[in-house]
């Protein structure tokens, strides 16, 4: 992931060699190598013209101090070194503050809700979180409250078999009503844990987003987590920022990083949603999900 | 009358379109440079013929330069039975588009065989069940866990067998930087070959047109490993627009056939590269 966001800022880095003082023209030269590189990455276009903007800010008629005293003995600091740390700074920024936490619900089960495009991973990230629980000791509901995808029933009773966790799906109930029952159900099967896994809808289908405010409003689950496909380009700013101003989402997953995906709706998402990134999908099976580390990220960004 | 002149401000609004609409850099800039150089000797004046050259390179470069016209379908040969393997990454649509183009085939009078090529991912085989039951199409299911190649080529004798006319066959999901599963699909095409000697005679692959940069190299590997025939772009009834497949056809030479836009059986389309382009500025 984000190689040639590593690439672009290593060529970046190259047109500040051997300069003391970082000049507009030479931050220029360099910026704009970042900006391809964000742009390759899928970073959505206003999150770039930002990031770009703010560096451009920080780093122009900077004085590099070539020698810095420091506990370990005397540093040399090259105005190459100090640009990309001023990108690595911005870079973490707009991916901070790093919470990877789940709100857990001390009166009763906690409500997870998995919200997402057509084919993003909520089906399979439900599974992942639920085997997480189980291994965190708790007892996890599925709830299969995708009605409309062929076989989508099926596809999570099977992966509720390879986890042992109980499967709650009943025909002809809309979702918000299914997902209200599954509450009984959960107290029925001694669940803690209440897993909502719902269709994939596109955001700006109107009963289906409103469907999704009707299962928010029926079950107030504790999380509603978007599940947005790695690859996604520049539309991750207009569908993420319309499930989070239609439902107020807690945090999202990026699924598929296994790949070569740049991953750079990661960015774009938490720019514009404000909120955080909480897993990271990392293949097909339910053990590959990782919590999100931003030190990861932005390293590979810088190429370091 | 009236118009701003072309300045470095309209091209700035164009460069915001094009990478908006998921273009990329390197085809971004390049429609760019040659607008910009048509301007620069005077042949562009003003924004709106500007614009309208854009256009009409984009519309060059979709439809391969002008190879394929406006509605053109998947061509079904003379072969019988006619087979069609169909590829792609995770969840970019290729069992809903086999179930849609299922229908569409059968509409043009031809038998159609379905062969349930995913024995790997949950319920995948049942989801093309679902969609043979809908559409009044038989199909080949092997065991969950099975060999994907022996349920392929057992898709395709049987096709021929029964003097089916078209068979469609559906591969799991999977990402391109994965050796050991695309070398799979190579299996899956050689098997499919031993069934019915020349099939499959096309390879489709299923790209998502809410995908960015991305799609670039599962079309570059997807080919390179299978040599795909033609694409079919799908979820573009959503606010993505698909402008990666410009990069896609300029340097692959591969005709989009299809377009999806929807979840139900007729949201199939064929692929209009007016229609496209007028999408894209809109
Ligand atoms: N390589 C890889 N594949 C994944 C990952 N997460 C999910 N998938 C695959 O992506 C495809 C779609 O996943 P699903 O879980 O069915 O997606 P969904 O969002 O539930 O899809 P719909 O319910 O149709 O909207 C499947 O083939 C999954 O196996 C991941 O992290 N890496
Ligand atoms: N809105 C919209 N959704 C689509 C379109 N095509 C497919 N989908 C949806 O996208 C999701 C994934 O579709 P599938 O056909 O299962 O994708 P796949 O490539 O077979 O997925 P895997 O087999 O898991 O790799 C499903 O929810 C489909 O209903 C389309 O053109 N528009
Ligand atoms: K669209
Ligand atoms: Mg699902
Ligand atoms: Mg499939």
């Amino acid at each position: 992931m984000l190689e040639t966001v590593a690439k672009g800022f290593k060529a970046a880095r190259n047109k500040l060699k051997g300069r003391t003082e970082i000049t507009a023209d030479a931050v220029d030269d360099a910026l704009r190598d970042i900006r391809v590189a964000l742009l390759e990455a899928d970073v959505a276009f206003d999150v770039v013209k930002r990031f770009v903007a703010r560096v451009r800010e920080k780093a122009v008629g900077e004085v590099v101090e070539t020698k810095v005293k420091t506990e370990k003995g005397t540093l040399k600091v090259t105005p190459q070194d100090h640009f990309i740390k001023i990108c690595h700074d911005e870079l973490e920024a707009l991916m901070g503050p790093v919470d990877t936490s789940l709100k857990t619900n001390s009166k009763r089960p906690t409500g997870v809700m998995m919200v997402g495009l057509q084919g993003s991973g909520k089906t399979t990230t439900t599974g992942k979180l639920a085997s997480r629980f189980l291994k965190e000791g708790k007892k996890p509901l599925l709830v299969a409250a995708d009605i409309y995808r062929p076989a989508a029933v099926e596809q999570l009773k099977v992966l509720g078999a390879q986890l042992g966790v109980p499967v709650y799906s009943e025909e002809g109930l809309k979702p918000p009503e299914l997902c209200k029952k599954a509450q009984d159900v959960a107290f029925r099967e001694k669940a803690n844990v209440i897993l909502y896994d719902t269709a994939g809808r596109l955001a700006i289908d109107e009963p289906l987003m409103e469907e999704l405010e009707q299962i928010k409003a029926a079950v107030a689950p504790d999380n509603i987590l978007l599940v947005c496909d790695a690859m996604i380009g520049q539309d991750a700013v207009k569908t993420a920022s319309e499930f989070d101003r239609r439902l107020a989402i807690d945090g999202f997953i990026l699924t598929k990083l296994d790949g070569d995906a740049r991953g750079g709706a990661a960015l774009s998402i938490k720019e514009i949603t404000g909120k955080p990134i909480k897993f990271l999908g990392m293949g097909e099976s339910l053990d590959r999900l990782e919590e999100f580390r931003p030190e990861g990220l932005a390293s590979r960004i810088l190429g370091f | 009358g009236g118009e701003r002149p072309v300045d470095d401000g309209v091209l700035a609004d164009l460069e915001e379109v094009l990478f908006t609409a998921d273009i990329g850099v390197k085809t971004a800039t390049r429609l760019l440079e040659t607008a910009r150089e048509r301007v620069r000797k005077k042949e562009l004046s003003d924004p709106a013929k500007l614009k309208a050259a854009l256009r009409e390179e984009i519309a060059r470069i979709v439809s391969l330069d002008g190879r394929l016209d406006a509605g053109e379908e998947l061509a079904i040969g003379a072969q019988r039975p006619f087979v069609v393997m169909v590829v792609g990454v995770n969840g970019a649509g290729k069992t809903t588009t086999i179930g849609k183009l299922a229908a569409k085939v059968q509409a043009r009078g031809h038998s159609v065989l379905l062969g349930a090529g995913d024995t790997f991912r949950a319920a995948a085989g049942e989801q093309l069940e679902i969609w043979a039951e809908r559409v009044g199409a038989p199909v080949v299911r092997g065991k969950e866990g099975s060999d994907p190649a022996s349920v392929c080529f057992e898709a395709a004798k049987k096709g021929a067998e029964g003097g089916v006319d078209v068979v469609i066959c559906d591969t799991a999901g999977r990402l391109h930087t994965k050796a050991p599963l695309m070398e799979e699909l190579k299996k899956v095409k050689r098997v499919i070959d031993k069934a019915v000697p020349g099939a499959p005679h096309e390879v489709l692959l299923v790209l998502d047109a809410t995908n960015g940069q991305n799609a670039i190299a599962q079309a570059r590997q997807f080919h390179e490993a299978l040599g795909v025939t033609g694409i079919v772009l799908t979820k573009l009834d959503g606010t993505a627009k698909g402008g990666v497949v410009i990069g896609i056809c300029d340097e692959l030479g591969l005709p989009v056939r299809y377009v999806g836009v929807g979840e139900k059986v007729a949201d199939l389309r064929p692929f209009s590269p007016r229609e496209f382009v007028e999408a894209l500025f809109a």
